[in-house]
């Protein structure tokens, strides 16, 4: 760092010395200074990761070959690296042998030399690549060109790991699905009206698999019709309201009420979901059990109406906020030629103003419905964990995301049907958002065309 | 036009004042607009001419910050006045943009926006002949009669602004208001426009604002020149721009400020 900071300083020094010469720079002295620096820093650098990565397979293998005529096992040889190791450290509490003793100091010795010719090394580079750096910074030497290329390098970098974190997900879900329905047939999970995954976990693990006993385990009916079922509560509840709460803050709304609602109403998205959650748990949930009781109707306390319900309370600062922001962007000019035409706010609104931002609603309301389809918290705390296949709004039903939840919580097997139902759910998911996602830009885009 | 020899005037304004929050936009301002016949309202930017226009179909109502003071009487009737309805006075008062606003729906849907709205179309058929009528006025029917269902918004620049034309006038207003119609159009559009212009002021009071000396002179029959919120001086076109009596009014035709 402080290294990387003096050849700025230096470079730039340089290249102001030119300058002082009269002879003209072909890029700015501070791109020398960063040219420096980078000559500096990054010859360094690799070096030191490429000897962080195989220094200790290096030392481990000089300790291990005073070992390697007595006829150990791999797993063995291991084992006495790591003693080895936790010895040096002062941190064994085994029995100590005097071969371990001498391993060990070997084992100091080696860290030791490492670390010194490590220091001496990286020194060296850095002199010898800010001495070439130097030496090539002159006034006919391009550095502006070099610069720009090495941060163009290290923006790619940065963007090729999101993409690759991605499609690494993506693929674990993909190969852990294709385990899953080695086991349980496609068929069986697509079209299957019983989810009882509890089935699958008390068999005897001592026992090999026996796929038969899954055959009514993993029918992923139930689950799939909760989710859209709790879905549509919470966009029944979350488009009028945040429609109409859209429409009110872009035109209705005074300058005032405007600047307070709107931070008001974004408040709402910044609550967490598991406050959602236990409200829904705990005060939505019996409410509307007692008033279910009152009107002498059966409602269970953990009813897919409280939870959609309040999952819709979450969605409306979404659902208010974008369709604000996209009514507000819409033409003044269009509003003045329809008023100019005698029409009134509402015919405005309805006629000119709603068709113009259609685009940007549907896109709102499709984020909306992803986010219903995605969430966990509510659910899991309010709507029950029992796989119901049911459309009875009274009753407790259950969404995929609740039940990867019940899946995961606690032990589970790698490798076992029932962890693997996890991926599947997972990816059926990412299945539906995705291509939720897909036609809401799509749509957006052909209203786009037409109206533009 | 004149009916037994006298002028008749269509629009009485009386010591007319905006104001924007604070500030002052529009001074005291006294203006006669005759019928059927095209008054331009010049002057530089920012002088007041089009916070005047807006005044007269109660467009400044949209503005939160804006208050209008004094009279303006239409049809002897004080447009300023609660028992105004702004509805009814826009579907007589037309109003044409500085930007073509076609709304983003078909052309014939745009013709047919205020029709609807007013309830002027008993039956399909009606509707149709409105909408032929008015973009036969606007003269845009022969570029358009073949794509009707087509979005207003995929027509060029001129077209759109006469399409916004040929709104206007699918309500059979009195008063047709233009806001410098043709800043945003080329040569050819602008002069297409103007011939528009003369045509419909047979049937149609026209207040047009401009920023273009040429076009005042060439389409209208009155002229009133603004000046930072006042009206200097108006009169007839021919009087104002060959022997004006006000030397602002001068310097300005002749090209000396604004």
């Amino acid at each position: 760092m402080l290294l990387g900071f003096t050849s700025y300083y230096f470079g730039r020094k340089k290249a102001y010395s030119i300058q002082a010469t009269n002879t003209r720079l072909t890029a700015l002295p501070q791109f020398y200074g960063y040219y420096l620096a980078i000559w500096c820093a990054i010859p360094a650098f690799i070096i030191y990761s490429l000897w962080a990565i195989f220094e200790p397979s290096i030392v481990k293998l000089i300790i291990l070959s005073d070992y390697s005529n007595q006829g150990y096992l791999d797993d063995e040889l291991n084992l006495i690296y790591e003693k080895t190791k936790s010895l040096s450290r002062g941190q064994f509490s085994g029995e100590i042998t005097p071969y371990l003793e001498t391993s060990a100091e070997k084992y100091l010795n080696l860290r030791s030399i490492a670390q010194n010719s490590k220091i001496v090394l990286i020194l060296a580079i850095i002199i010898a690549s800010i001495v070439y750096g130097y030496k090539r910074i002159s006034s006919n030497n391009r550095t502006r060109e070099p610069v720009e290329k090495f941060l163009n390098a290290v923006l790619f970098t940065a963007s090729l790991a999101a993409i690759l974190t991605t499609i690494g997900i993506v693929f674990s879900l993909i190969f852990q699905t294709i385990d899953f329905f080695k086991v349980i047939p496609l068929f069986d999970f697509i079209f299957g009206t019983h989810w009882y995954p509890a089935k699958a976990f008390v068999r005897d693990a001592s026992e090999p698999l026996d796929p038969s006993m899954y055959s009514d385990t993993f029918g992923a009916v139930p689950i799939f019709a909760g989710t859209f079922f709790i879905a549509l509560i919470a966009m029944c509840v979350a488009i009028p309201i945040g429609l109409m709460s859209g429409i009110y803050l872009a035109e209705y709304a005074s300058t005032k009420v405007r600047q307070y609602a709107k931070p008001l109403i974004e408040i709402l998205a910044g609550i967490p979901t598991v406050v959602y959650g236990f409200f829904a748990a705990l005060t939505v949930g019996p409410f509307l059990k007692d008033i279910g009781t009152a009107m002498g109707l059966e409602v269970s306390a953990e009813s897919a109406l409280a939870a959609g319900g309040v999952m819709g309370i979450m969605i409306i600062p979404f659902i208010s906020s974008l369709s604000d922001d996209v009514i507000t962007s819409v033409p003044q000019g269009l509003r003045d030629g329809s008023y100019a035409m005698g029409a009134t706010k509402s015919e405005t609104i309805k006629k000119v103003i709603f068709p113009a931002a259609l685009p940007g609603i549907v896109g709102s309301i499709l984020l909306g419905v992803s986010r219903a389809v995605g969430e966990t918290m509510i659910v899991v705390m309010a709507s029950g964990l029992a796989a119901n296949l049911t459309f009875n709004p009274l009753e407790s039903t259950s969404t995929i995301t609740a039940q990867i939840v019940v899946i995961l919580i606690g032990d589970q097997a790698f490798g076992d049907p029932k962890t693997q139902a996890a991926f599947a759910l997972g990816m059926t998911l990412f299945l539906v958002t995705l291509s939720l996602n897909i036609f809401a830009l799509r749509v957006v885009k052909k209203y786009r065309e037409k109206y533009e | 036009m004149k009916k037994n020899g006298v002028k008749m005037i269509k629009i009485n304004s009386k010591n007319v004042d905006v104001f924007y929050g604070k500030k002052q936009a529009l001074f005291n301002i006294n203006l006669d607009i005759e019928e059927n016949q095209v008054t331009a309202l010049i002057g530089p930017s920012g002088c007041g001419k089009s916070t005047y226009l807006r005044c007269l179909n109660r467009m400044n109502d949209v503005i939160d910050i804006c208050r209008v003071k004094g009279q303006i009487i239409i049809n002897d009737f004080d447009i300023n006045d609660k028992s105004c309805d702004v509805v009814r006075l826009r579907e007589k008062i037309g109003m044409v943009f500085q930007k073509p606003n076609p709304f983003p729906k078909t052309i014939y849907e745009n013709i047919s926006y205020g029709p609807t709205i007013h309830g002027m179309a008993q039956s399909k058929n009606e509707m149709d002949e409105i909408v032929e009528t008015s973009l036969k006025k606007a003269a845009l029917w022969e570029e358009v009669k073949d794509r009707l269902h087509e979005p207003g918004t995929g027509l060029s620049g001129g077209q759109q602004q006469r399409l916004c034309i040929a709104r206007a006038i699918s309500v059979k207003p009195e008063v047709i208001l233009m806001d410098e119609p043709c800043s945003a159009l080329d040569p050819i559009a602008t002069a297409q426009i103007e011939e528009l212009i003369d045509e419909l002021k047979k049937d149609h009071t026209i207040i047009i604002v401009t920023h273009s000396m040429a076009q005042a002179a060439r389409v209208s029959q009155n002229t009133g020149f603004f000046h930072l919120g006042e009206l200097i001086e108006h009169g007839s076109t021919d009087k104002i721009f060959k022997n004006p009596e006000n030397k602002r009014t001068q310097d300005y035709i002749t090209g000396r400020f604004g």
